[in-house]
């Protein structure tokens, strides 16, 4: 092997280059959470570059809306568990007992009622669900954006991540700020002029259409503002790393 | 070491005569990009036919689920029982790290695909050994090619020091057309870079138009895959294949 003394240097300082380059990138990353909560596994590095990748480029990005007459005439009900008794005794009170309780770095942590959150002002989207397996339909989405109701509870400033429960609170998912605050991320109560069904997650679910469909959780009862996901389940910022899914759904 | 050695060192062995001559085939550069190639395709082969599983049902358009008509369905069983198959069980769900691997997969095809075009054009690369030079841009020597293709002859030494004409033109149908698709196909599947470039899917004609045709792009680098395997096999397997690790060959080319 010949090797020269001029390409073991440039070798070296290439090297040197490279390790404080990763070095440099890795501590930017961790000041501007660019670092997903599941970013430490084997899929670390793909995940962090993806996620880095698209709160740099795609922080305030609109997801695409579509006209009235693409709305799906065949919506896709995903499977739903079996609904509880404690949800049965809601759904026979028309839905007037179900809560959501909002707390965490709040400054007025509140139970809203649905007609609680129908007083705030409303929005409404058509946008389609996209599911991790491939399938698709577009829908209209009623409801207020989480921002009005975040706004409501006044959250803190210093809030990173929003953590959102299921009626059954196995069921729990967390997004960022700039999907919290993003103006298309609704707490659905209305799904194509009607209200929004059972079997689409009714009466309450998020929608968070820059994302695949599973962070849009259905039956939504509890919201909780942090500035840390380690003390939620084991600290991977929702139940799907749990199960091998990614934290980030936006791909 | 000779004045030539400076791009290519003709190292004469020392043993018994016929000299075998041991020349350099491919630059690290394309030997890196190659392997590094090889090992993300593969995962994200496996990986998509593993996402495929889960819902092997293919639509034009917009949206599709199952509920709506279908372009094509693959008469496979699948992993979820949400979808109509015909089979009545279910394969285990091998969805979540085959999303996880296939996107840090497609991260490093990315990269290294940066690494690589860019400092092929550099290096003249592209130039000097993947365009067809204008002798070989002929229909006529084409058709030679798959003459000698046909009667399954094999590669001159000429062959082993340099692309013929038909693999230059699959090698940069490959990276400029297959590649590049497969790639904006997939990127059009994802809702957040949607948001930021509609177009993206947008010119593909919808979501599902374009799951579709990054199933079809696919397909299509498989087919180069088997075919460029095969060629090599032809050639001569490890010959051909040590070209690639150590970037050198022996000449006259030793055949079994």
């Amino acid at each position: 092997m010949n090797i020269s003394r001029r390409r073991l240097i440039t070798t070296g300082v290439a090297a040197a280059a490279g390790v404080a380059g990763l070095a440099a990138a890795s501590r930017i990353a961790r000041q501007h959470s660019l670092i997903p909560p599941d970013g430490c596994s084997l899929y670390g590095p793909g995940e962090t570059l993806t996620y880095a990748a698209q709160r740099l480029l795609t922080r305030h990005s609109l997801a695409r809306e579509f006209p009235r007459s693409m709305i799906s005439s065949v919506p896709f009900a995903n499977e739903i568990a079996k609904p509880t008794e404690e949800f049965k005794r809601h759904q026979a009170a028309g839905f007037s007992t179900w809560r959501l309780t909002v707390d965490g770095m709040v400054a007025h942590p509140t139970a809203f009622s649905l007609s609680d959150l129908k007083t705030l002002p409303t929005h409404s989207q058509i946008t389609e669900v996209v599911c991790e397996e491939g399938w698709s339909y577009v829908a209209e989405w009623i409801g207020t954006p989480l921002a009005n109701v975040l706004h409501e509870v006044g959250v803190l400033p210093q809030t990173r991540y929003i953590v959102y429960y299921a009626s059954e609170p196995y069921l729990w998912g967390s997004i960022d700020m700039a999907d919290a605050l993003h103006p298309q991320t609704l707490l659905a109560m209305g799904m194509n002029d009607g209200d929004l069904p059972v079997k689409f997650g009714g009466p309450l679910r998020i929608r968070v259409p820059r994302q695949l469909g599973y962070k849009s959780l259905k039956f939504l009862t509890h919201i909780t503002a942090t500035d840390t996901l380690k003390r939620f389940g084991k600290g991977l910022g929702s139940v799907d790393p749990e199960y091998g899914y990614s934290w980030y759904a936006g791909i | 070491m000779s004045a030539l050695g400076l791009c290519y060192p003709l190292r004469v062995a020392t043993a018994s005569p016929p000299p075998i001559a041991v020349t350099r085939r491919h630059t690290a550069l394309v030997r890196v990009t190659h392997w590094l190639t090889v090992i993300s395709f593969f995962a994200l082969l496996v990986t998509g036919a593993e996402l495929v599983i889960s819902h092997p049902r293919f639509y034009w358009g917009e949206t599709g689920n199952s509920g709506t008509p279908t372009l094509f369905k693959i008469p496979i069983p699948s992993s979820r029982d949400t979808v109509p198959t015909g089979y009545n069980y279910v394969l285990p769900d091998q969805n979540g790290w085959s999303r996880y691997l296939h996107f840090e997969a497609a991260w490093v095809l990315v990269l290294t695909g940066l690494v690589y075009v860019t400092a092929s054009v550099m290096t003249a690369h592209f130039r000097k050994n993947l365009l067809p030079s204008p002798a070989q841009w002929s229909s006529s020597a084409i058709r030679d090619v798959f003459q000698k293709y046909l009667r399954r002859a094999p590669p001159g030494d000429a062959e082993s020091h340099s692309y013929n004409v038909v693999q230059r033109i699959s090698y940069l149908l490959v990276i400029f057309v297959l590649f590049p698709f497969v790639i904006w196909t997939g990127l059009a599947l994802s809702p957040s870079f949607d948001s930021a470039l509609p177009a993206t899917v947008n010119l593909l004609g919808g979501r599902q138009s374009a799951r579709t045709l990054h199933f079809f792009v696919s397909g299509l680098l498989v087919i180069f895959l088997v075919a460029h395997v095969t060629m090599i096999s032809l050639a001569g397997f490890w010959s051909r294949t040590r070209a690639m690790i150590t970037g050198r060959v022996k000449f006259p080319s030793e055949r079994s």
